[in-house]
This record gives C-alpha cells, structure tokens and sequence, in this order.
C-alpha cells in the first residue's frame, strides 16, 4: 500500500532552539529538519532565530550563516549559489525550491525548512538522489546517431529546430518536480517522474537525434510514462520556470501520433 | 539486501510496450460520455412523476434504448480504466492488487452483460 502516514521512527519531535544573539532587533526564525544516521533519535525540528541585520537575502544565505555561526552541524548540499547547480534542493515553506534563489521575504514569518519529500534521508537536508540519477541514466540522455559525421564537421540544425529545446535544456536535474508529484511519491521505483521524462523530451524534440523511436518504445509503459495524471505539481514547483507537464503532454502525443 | 546497481533497479524489467491504448481510451470514452450523460440526465429529469407504464414506453423505444445502452457501458469501460489506474497507483501488495483488478474488470462485465439483458427484455417486451 502507499504510506499515508510517517513510520514510527519518523515521526518529528521538537527540537533544540538557538535563540538570537541580544541585541539583533531584527530576528526571523527559521525551523529546520534534522535527522543524523549517527545515533538513535528520531528526526527533530531545530529552531534558529537569525539576525536577519547580519544576513543575506536568501534562504541559503540564512542556512550558511547557521552552519557557520551557529550550529556547524547543520548538513545540506550547496554550491554556485545562483541557481544553475541544483543543489541546494529542499522543501522551504512548503514548496519545494532552491535554497539559493528563495528569498526570505517571500517565506511566512517561520522559514520551514525540511528536505524534498518522500526521498531517504542521508542526513538533515540531504535525500539520497542515487535512484533518481539511476533514471536519468536509464534514459540514455545523450545524442543517438546512425548518419556518420566526420569527427571535424557539426551536426547542424536550423534555428527553428534549436528553439525547440528551448524550456527543455535549462533543467538542472534538482529535483523539486519530481519529489513534489504524487504519482512519484508512490510509485517512484517505476514511474519516472517529471524530470526524467522532460530530459527524456529534450532528446526526443533534438532534431538531430536518429533514435526517437527507440526513445518512445523505452517510454511507452503503464508506469515509466503513463503514471503521469497530469497533477501538476511539477510546473508549480520548477524553480527554472519549466514546464514539465507540458513536456510529459508531448511525450504522449508524440506516442498518440505514431499509433493513430 | 540487494547487490543491484542502481541502474539496474531503475530499468527493472523495460518498458511494457504498451499503455497508450489504456490511455487513449479513457478520453475517448470521456468525450463520449459529456453527451451521454448530459441526455441521460435531461430525459431521467423529464421522467419525475412519471408512472412504471410511462418509464417502460420511453425505454421501450429503439432510439432511447440504444442511447441508455451507449451511455451504461460507455460508463462502465470509462469507469472501469479509472479505478484501475487507481488500484495500481495505491495498492502495491501484489496479491491485493491482482484481486482487486479481477474484481473490477469482472464486475463491470457482469454489470455490462446485466444492462444489455435488461434493457433488451424492456425493449423486446416480456
């Protein structure tokens, strides 16, 4: 059965609070998921009150000066900081986004902050992305060629054809879409979710690709493709502005197309 | 335990090859069905206060049968492809899952062949 409820050993307790500095008149709190492999509790929410005088605008921001200032035991993925890495993915205020281009403005007056959804947690903010990645392999996202090309000369493409991969090659594989769809949550071992499959469509929209008829037998499958109801959540959540729905919707024409 | 790499599990045993007949047919039975339901419930409303000889007439007729007919098992096949999507979203106990599948698909056909028989028996007369 799908799991509608936590496990016993998921359930959320209350954590410790990390009270602001006296003086900071400025102060937001932010609630942060925290779960460590290392021993036996259950995972917990910790509250840090920071001195947002002392703080950069966005989410991350907040969350490196917590590491670095409050509590160094604090885990989550980080790296470029302007939204084009896909690391820093989590769930904050409810929406799944990255850290780094979520400002605290925009969030309620406590930041929750939790990991994405319905991933195993490897510690606090980091899920296990392994087969999540596995899909994206699985997917064969690379160009497929039968007409051979000397290796000194380009595969071309008319300008009308390029803008086709437009909204599609943007994605940075965070995540959000995926761990924020319902059909994923419950049959993430075989449906492969929103951004698998827009990846998928990017190949599949490549003028230059020979191989989109293998691409859509691969595709065409109750659950690979099909568990997609066409909920949504992907669209809102994509912190890129994509549109994988869409994406999901052309895959399933393109199969209407040749069948009909 | 399982030693498989995690390419492996993601791939599990490829793609069924099908699906998009399920897929096409739900919205083909859907589009149907806004007619369909919207002249079945306009004649049932036409129907209040309607005696048993008065209701009999109406489905005795060739024309009225054959679109009660239409819209039941145009009905039943729509409704049939949605709870199964259903069952496989949430039930993942194999063996619940493979009941619950049967029971749908062989409730819908007894339903189906029971409409047939009932209407064909009002229409025929007997």
């Amino acid at each position: 059965m799908a799991e509608f409820t936590l496990p016993k050993n998921s359930k959320i307790r209350k954590g410790r609070h990390f009270p602001a500095p006296s003086g900071a008149t400025n102060v937001r709190s932010f609630k942060v998921y925290r779960w460590s492999p290392d021993d036996e509790h259950n995972p917990s929410t910790d509250v840090y009150d920071v001195d947002m005088d002392n703080c950069g605008p966005m989410v991350l921001d907040a969350l490196i000066k917590i590491k670095n200032e409050i509590d160094p035991t604090l885990t989550f993925r980080r790296s470029c900081r302007e939204g084009i890495c896909g690391s820093c993915s989590m769930n904050i205020d409810g929406t799944n986004t990255l850290a780094c281009t979520k400002a605290i403005d925009e969030c309620g007056k406590d930041v929750k902050v939790y990991p994405l959804p319905h991933m195993s947690v490897v510690k606090d903010l980091v899920p296990d992305m392994t087969h999540f990645y596995a899909q994206y392999a699985s997917v064969e996202p690379w160009l497929k060629t039968k007409t051979p090309v000397s290796p000194s000369a380009e595969r071309l493409q008319s300008k009308e054809d390029r803008d086709k991969l437009d909204g599609l090659y943007e994605c940075i594989l965070c995540a959000c879409c995926s761990t924020s769809c319902p059909s994923y949550w419950w049959n993430s071992d075989k449906y492969l979710g929103p951004a698998i499959l827009l990846q998928s469509y990017r190949w599949l929209a490549d003028s230059r690709d020979e191989a989109t008829g293998e691409r859509l037998d691969d595709l065409e499958d109750p659950f690979k493709l099909y568990r997609c109801h066409t909920i949504m959540n992907c669209t809102n959540a994509c912190p890129k502005g994509l549109n994988p729905g869409k994406a999901i919707g052309e895959i399933k024409k393109m199969i209407a197309e040749r069948s009909l | 335990m399982s030693l498989r790499s995690p390419l492996s599990k993601a791939v599990g045993l490829g793609s069924a090859k099908h699906g998009f007949s399920h897929w096409w047919w739900q919205r083909v039975t859907a589009i149907a069905l806004i007619p369909l339901t919207l002249w079945f419930a306009f004649s049932v409303i036409g129907l209040i206060g309607a005696d048993h000889a008065r209701v009999m007439a109406w489905l005795g007729s060739p024309i009225n049968a054959t679109i009660v007919l239409l819209f039941v098992l145009t009905a039943l096949y729509h409704g049939q492809t949605g709870v199964q999507v259903v069952i496989e979203d949430y039930i993942h106990t194999t063996w619940l899952n493979l009941t619950l599948l049967l029971f749908v698909k062989f409730a819908s056909v007894i339903m189906a062949v029971l409409a047939i028989i009932s209407v064909l028996k009002v229409v025929l007369g007997g």
